[in-house]
């Protein structure tokens, strides 16, 4: 009986777990998206405002309904974030809610609702307010995703890095100190190399579906919006990938100071070792302590990490089996973050030589162009990769050193949490499936030709259609057309509805 | 570290600023969860699409306030948080579901050419399930949990009985009259007659299920009963039928006249009536008649550097969410908007 309650709560356990990791790895990937495309959506609108170039307006229209699309799924999906912590992580959040709450909190109280707000006026607004408005609207709803950002990175790197708190006598997590727990040691670097990392990987998608459009025979129309988009791109891609590399490796340098095991994990390194080799391939084996058919460079890694040859960096077998993360994910993660960084850097170069060349946008520049759109998944890729190092990193704690994952979880049945993960994988991939097919849509479609739509309100009600338009300050005029309708319409038949409104 | 404790019932304050986040999100997301809701019956595809774009520009801000609800919650009362959603694992996930199966329906409508009905079909099913599964919710809350040692004790299914059917069929109707009359604000012509026409068929069927949910309480051994139905709690909710009919009267008369906003005012004064029942039934209680607010609140200081936050930014949020809703103001149109 016991046994059997056991396997039970262990099952129930990693069910979680894996419910979790799903339900957020989909979700961050829509946030990242949304950060990036819209700091570059307010860019456009600048440029546009400012050349009045319709080139601009006519790519912002046309990525705003991309952004709406991955806003939306990005909203839906984070909705679930903000209860799975009490569905599946109900001591969790007893322990830690007086530090880790409020940190939400703020960011429902500073972010989501600007954004949702200022949303609705950036996608339906257009006409309605200025365009100065319009344009304030942009901009907002960008910092709202910064600010959003800001809040939810300071309460991961206080699960990561946590300070500024003391365990009461009752086994909960109290405050002591707001400022060292909103800026615990972790946060400044993954506040930069997330954001960063959100910038990037948007660069890549607008980048690639730019080379898109200069390539492709079908969308001859669309090279002067495929300049702008791969243009801006490259920019992206030549000063900011760089800047990534080192982000990286000194947000890496304080993971070692911080979080030792986890770095030994992402290195493969079992051993304590001076000049430790840099491995690049490898297959961990969590229970022989070792890798299987390594490759490694001498010095290397000891090099990277260190910044000296002969430094010592601690291997994973200084903590207790019980203590160590799964080491072949944080392991494998790694590698595959850092090879598409490196892919990113090289495309950067790449860049700089054509735009030397001056054949960065000539539809000639086949392979140039193919690189780019090869490049265009690989951001996300990268990002998810990332959040695997750096949380399956942090096992087995949820707060790293305070409270073990195991102690967090929800005093709920495994077949329960087996259940709803079946549920949120059908619906997940059954509803974002859908979206991203309606994202490729739109990209196929391409930019559309932008009319000013000047005074004349766009948002008229077809009731003045073939009757010529009535202006909104024409309200005698509007009334007396409803009136009429309204007449004419209840003499209707009743089953005469699918005209909806009046023509 | 500032700690406003000694001067302020700070788990008082923030019971009531959940309560009333909880509150606006009924009314805001009501409306627009209503809209799905009629949408099967709403006759025709251009309707359907008037429908959409009325609450289009609100629904994303609408839900937002849920989110304040599941977050404050988390943050002001984390224990009850934990207890509460895992006791309620099962219908709040469900909710989630319609959610988001709604939520997308928004973007994905305008986009599918082949493919429309689809998403008409997810944005009227997610928007029944998430409005009987919030229902069932505040059904099981209202007849209490079960906990011990700072967890939910019951079992997985404990949510389901008589009772919280009830009340999740009762606030699908309560959401749909809040979105009936809310088309009546945000259309005209056809869709408007037919909004008016259903808001009374509806009407008559919330203050049906009112009577159902009130009876259903009186007979069964719910503690909230002892709050309802004792001494000084019958003397102060002794007004509240009364004043529901004076409501139902008004009302019936607005929607044979052509007053396009009472009705829906007099829709969310209705909600408050039963929002305040279920407000006196529960409190002190967070986890009901298991935790009170206090034993239940988070440390002084977290609900101290909370209620800074919640001071400066609720009146922003507040006259932005305004200034959005006027923007919009108006009758709306079945064209895509963008």
């Amino acid at each position: 009986m016991f046994a059997t309650s056991m396997i039970d709560q262990l099952d129930a356990l990693m069910l979680a777990r894996i419910q979790f990791a799903f339900v957020i790895s989909w979700h961050i990937v829509y946030p990242a998206f949304t950060i990036g495309l819209a700091s570059w959506l307010t860019v456009l609108e600048f440029r546009w405002l400012k050349t009045g170039n319709p080139i601009y307006v006519e790519v912002y229209k046309h990525w705003i309904k991309i952004f709406a699309v991955v806003f939306g799924m990005g909203v839906v999906s984070g909705i679930v974030m903000s209860y799975q912590f009490g569905t599946n992580w109900a001591v969790f959040s007893d322990k830690a809610g007086n530090v880790i709450g409020p940190l939400l909190a703020f960011e429902v109280l500073t972010a989501f609702f600007l954004e949702a707000s200022f949303l609705g006026i950036m996608l339906f607004g257009w006409g309605r307010v200025s365009k100065r408005m319009h344009f304030a609207a942009t901009a907002i709803v960008a910092i709202g995703t910064l600010i959003s950002g800001f809040w939810i990175l300071s309460a991961n790197s206080f699960m990561q890095t946590p300070q500024g708190f003391m365990v009461g006598a009752d086994g909960l997590l109290y405050p002591t100190n707001w400022l060292e727990i909103i800026f615990s040691p972790s946060f400044p670097y993954r506040f930069a190399h997330m954001m960063t990392a959100a910038f990037l990987t948007t660069a890549f998608v607008i980048g690639g579906i730019g080379a898109y459009y200069l390539q492709s025979k079908k969308h001859v129309e669309h090279r002067q919006h495929g300049r702008v988009m791969l243009g801006m791109a490259m920019v992206m891609a030549i000063f900011v990938a760089p800047a990534q590399v080192i982000i990286g490796d000194m947000h890496g340098l304080n993971t070692l100071e911080h979080q030792p095991a986890k770095v030994a994990a992402m290195e493969g390194l079992w051993e304590n070792e001076r000049g430790a080799p840099l491995v690049l391939f490898g297959i961990p084996d969590q229970k022989a302590e070792k890798n299987h058919y390594e490759i490694k460079i001498p010095y290397a890694s000891g090099l990277i990490l260190t910044h000296s040859l002969d430094g010592e960096v601690k291997g994973l077998k200084n903590w207790a089996p019980e203590d160590r993360p799964y080491v072949p994910i944080v392991f494998w993660s790694f590698r595959v973050m850092v090879a598409i960084g490196m892919l990113m850097v090289l495309v950067g170069l790449f860049s700089v030589y054509k735009y030397f060349k001056k054949q960065q946008f000539n539809p000639e520049s086949k392979w140039f162009h193919r690189a780019w759109m090869m490049m265009t998944p690989l951001g996300f890729i990268a990002l998810l990769a990332g959040w695997f190092v750096t949380e399956t990193g942090r096992q087995p704690w949820t707060v790293y050193g305070v409270i073990r994952t195991a102690e967090s979880m929800s005093p709920v049945a495994a077949q329960q949490v087996a259940t709803t993960l079946i549920g949120f994988i059908i619906l997940y991939v059954f509803v974002f499936g859908a979206g991203s097919f309606y994202i490729l849509s739109l990209i196929a479609k391409g930019p559309q030709k932008y009319e000013d739509p000047g005074e004349d309100n766009i948002y008229e009600h077809s009731i003045t259609e073939g009757q010529g338009r009535t202006l909104s300050g024409d309200k005698n005029a509007a009334e007396k057309t409803k009136k009429d309708q309204t007449q004419a319409d209840l003499d209707k038949p009743a089953n005469d509805v699918d005209d909806g409104g009046l023509r | 570290m500032f700690n406003f404790g000694d001067v302020l019932d700070l788990p008082l304050i923030w019971a009531g600023l959940i309560a009333l986040s909880v509150f606006i999100y009924i009314l805001l997301d009501g409306f627009d969860l209503g809209c799905g809701i009629l949408f099967p019956f709403a006759g025709s595809d251009k309707n359907r699409s008037r429908m959409m774009n009325s609450i289009a520009p609100f629904w994303d801000g609408n839900e937002t306030w849920l989110v304040l609800g599941g977050g404050g919650l988390f943050a002001s009362f984390p224990v009850a948080y934990g207890i509460i959603m895992s006791g309620l694992y099962l219908p709040v996930i469900f909710m989630l579901f319609g959610l988001i199966m709604r939520g997308v329906a928004f973007e994905f409508r305008f986009k599918a050419t082949k493919h429309r009905y689809v998403w008409d079909l997810f944005f009227s099913i997610g928007s029944f399930a998430a409005a009987f599964f919030q229902g069932v919710m505040l059904g099981s809350l209202v007849q209490g949990l079960e906990a011990s040692n700072r967890l939910y004790t019951g079992g997985p299914f404990d949510w389901l009985t008589p009772f919280s059917v009830v009340c999740g069929i009762a606030l699908i109707i309560g959401y749909a009259l809040l979105g009936s009359t809310w088309l009546i604000i945000k259309t005209e012509d056809k869709l408007q007659v037919w909004a008016r026409k259903v808001s009374g068929w509806i009407l008559s069927a919330l203050v049906l299920a009112m009577v159902v949910v009130t009876i259903f309480m009186y007979f069964s051994d719910i503690d909230a009963l002892e709050g309802w139905f004792g001494f000084p709690g019958l003397l102060y909710l002794a007004p509240m039928p009364i004043i529901v009919l004076l409501l139902f009267y008004f009302m019936r008369k607005d929607l044979r006249t052509d007053r396009e906003y009472r009705p829906f005012l007099l829709t969310v004064a209705l909600f408050l009536m039963g929002y305040i029942g279920v407000c006196f039934a529960i409190f002190p209680y967070i986890v009901p008649y298991q935790m009170t607010i206090y034993e239940a609140a988070a440390a002084d200081t977290s609900l101290s550097f909370l209620l800074i936050g919640a001071g400066i930014m609720l009146p922003i949020i507040l006259s932005y969410t305004a200034f959005a809703y006027y923007t919009f103001k108006g009758k709306t149109d079945h064209e895509h908007m963008y």
